[in-house]
């Protein structure tokens, strides 16, 4: 049995029911909304165009995790595209979270993006700036940055809640998407962060991802001030943690990929640990299970680049989720459109095709 | 970490010294000053409204525009976006961050509080954070602002607030006077 299905009971397989005051169809919604512990990771994004490997490296949190985040050329190196991965993820039915950044795209491909992601059952996305092009591997590229993640959340919501376009253009069927911000509290100026968290949350944000967290300390304080300000009543918050494969990987971090603050108490941990990739797990469970307790906090998303085998080990060995299982896959809604044109294609593959007859059906039809 | 890890750009290819931002720093370390003047200035222009109703609005802008880059490009590095925010935003000119946010800090800010895409330079919303603290108006920093409007790029910020300020005196005049029962 489903340990979920107390809040939930479906038969597993069909698309998810709408529940009333649920802006998506999704489970990741449906986790938080019931006020459980959500988990959330991050897929690595093959450097190629094989199917299978995105199926291998999603085929890792099978069982672990309530939504798979598929990266948009993050760090600014070039990847497969979010959109791409989401559409094979979908189509075997995982519940991916697209992550959409502004550097790539104008507002024009955005919002194309956003309707044929949610067109092939993607219900979550998670609107981000994005790292600036001279972190990545193609400094040369000429940054978009059209909108800011605030903005851009804003057009989604409102293509969303009122079915129009940025321009007021109606959208005949406005997509269904929970939608996600990112929070760093760990970047300066400290104290405008929970200000600027308020401003997404105004801008649309439903949940929120965290930087990677290494400074517990710095995090209560910054949770201190957002429940302060009952934001954390507006909006599910879920910190980021991950595992450090080494010091010596640590340190590179620190001083190469922008926005991470690791503090020198976690670097002297690992250089003094004996297996330092071990150490490095620990410190990720012990954070997560801090995390856990924290008031305020609705659930963690767990990055670990190139390490994602340990994503399910860390999640059991912490005992975060408490007995309870994420959701495997099953089928999301638009599935049953693919099937119908499928089975036409089927069907008809072998008639041909009259242009004078296609023209007196058309014209028979209006 | 593996070798084919990326490896980002070791040194920024924007090289420019502090000083280049000296004027800049100065206008936020003055932002509350700059902000009794640009209201005094508003106010002008829009007392002005009939005058540049008369010359034409679109006549007056290329001298306008002419003077406003020149006082605002001096002053805040001005990038002439034509819709201005430097009133919501501490005085700190939001275009001059490289990746034009409107709406604050990116996570990407060094712990120095420095840029991220351009290590030498202070980030501009950490300046305007700093700049707002000492306005008026303040809190303007906490609004969502729009999604820039490219097509404004070059015009007069000025007028057009001139223009927009003038045009809801009038409807707010037409509706008061509609309320009291007399024609409009």
């Amino acid at each position: 049995m489903n340990p979920i299905s107390h809040f939930d009971a479906h038969n597993a397989g069909d698309p998810l029911p709408p529940l009333e005051g649920h802006v998506s169809h999704g489970r990741l919604e449906r986790i938080l909304r019931a006020g459980e512990f959500a988990v959330t990771a991050e897929l690595n994004p093959p450097d190629s165009a094989d199917p299978t490997e995105v199926y291998e490296r999603g085929a890792i949190f099978d069982g672990w995790v309530d939504g798979i985040n598929a990266t948009d050329g993050s760090g600014a190196n070039c990847h497969m595209s979010s959109v791409g991965i989401c559409a094979l993820l979908t189509r075997v039915g995982y519940s991916p979270i697209m992550q959409i950044s502004c550097r790539d795209h104008n507002r024009i491909a955005i919002q194309g993006n956003v309707l044929g992601a949610a067109a092939m059952g993607v219900n979550n996305i998670l609107c981000l700036t994005g790292d600036g092009v001279q972190a990545g591997d193609q400094p040369g590229a000429k940054p978009v940055f059209d909108l800011d993640c605030m903005s851009l959340l804003r057009t989604v919501r409102q293509m969303r809640d009122d079915g129009m376009f940025l321009s007021g253009r109606k959208i005949t069927a406005p997509p269904q998407v929970f939608l996600g911000a990112a929070i760093n509290p760990f970047a300066p100026p400290y104290d405008f962060r929970p200000h600027r968290l308020a401003k997404k949350i105004e801008a649309g944000a439903d949940f929120v991802q965290s930087q990677y967290c290494f400074d517990l300390p710095m995090l209560s304080r910054y949770m201190d001030q957002v429940r302060d300000m009952g934001l954390d009543e507006k909006c599910f918050i879920l910190i980021g943690v991950g595992p450090l494969a080494s010091a010596k990987a640590a340190k590179w971090i620190r001083s190469n990929v922008p926005g991470i603050h690791i503090p020198d108490t976690i670097i002297e941990r690992l250089e003094s640990a004996e297996n330092q990739k071990m150490e490095g797990k620990k410190i990720c469970i012990e954070m997560l299970q801090e995390i856990r307790e924290m008031p305020g906090v609705s659930g963690a998303h767990v990055m670990a680049y190139r390490q994602e085998e340990l994503v399910a080990d860390i999640v059991y060995e912490s005992g975060i989720l408490k007995g309870r299982q994420p959701w495997k896959r099953e089928a999301n809604p638009g599935f049953e459109a693919v099937t119908e044109a499928v089975e036409t294609v089927i069907e008809q593959i072998d008639q041909p095709i009259k242009p004078q007859e296609v023209v007196a059906a058309v014209s028979e039809e209006l | 970490m593996p070798k084919s890890a990326y490896q980002p750009a070791k040194a920024s290819p924007v090289a420019r010294s502090r000083a280049f931002y000296t004027i800049r720093l100065w206008s936020v370390r003055h932002s509350r000053g700059l902000e009794r003047i640009y209201k005094l200035l508003a106010n002008v222009f829009l007392k002005l409204h009939p005058f540049w109703n008369f010359v034409g609005y679109k006549r007056a802008e290329k001298p306008v525009v002419f003077v406003e880059k020149a006082v605002k490009g001096f002053l805040f590095d001005c990038r002439m976006c034509g819709q201005c925010a430097l009133s919501d935003t501490g005085m700190s000119c939001p275009m001059n961050c490289p990746k034009s946010l409107r709406n604050g800090p990116c996570g990407g800010v060094r712990a120095n509080g420095n840029c991220e895409v351009e290590p030498d330079m202070p980030c501009v919303w950490l300046e305007a954070w700093k700049g707002s603290r000492n306005m008026e108006s303040g809190d303007n920093i906490l609004k969502v602002q729009e999604p820039v409007n490219h097509s404004y790029r070059g015009s007069s910020s000025w007028l057009r607030v001139t223009a927009e300020d003038a045009a809801r005196l009038k409807a707010e005049k037409q509706a008061a006077l509609g309320e009291n029962g007399v024609a409009p």
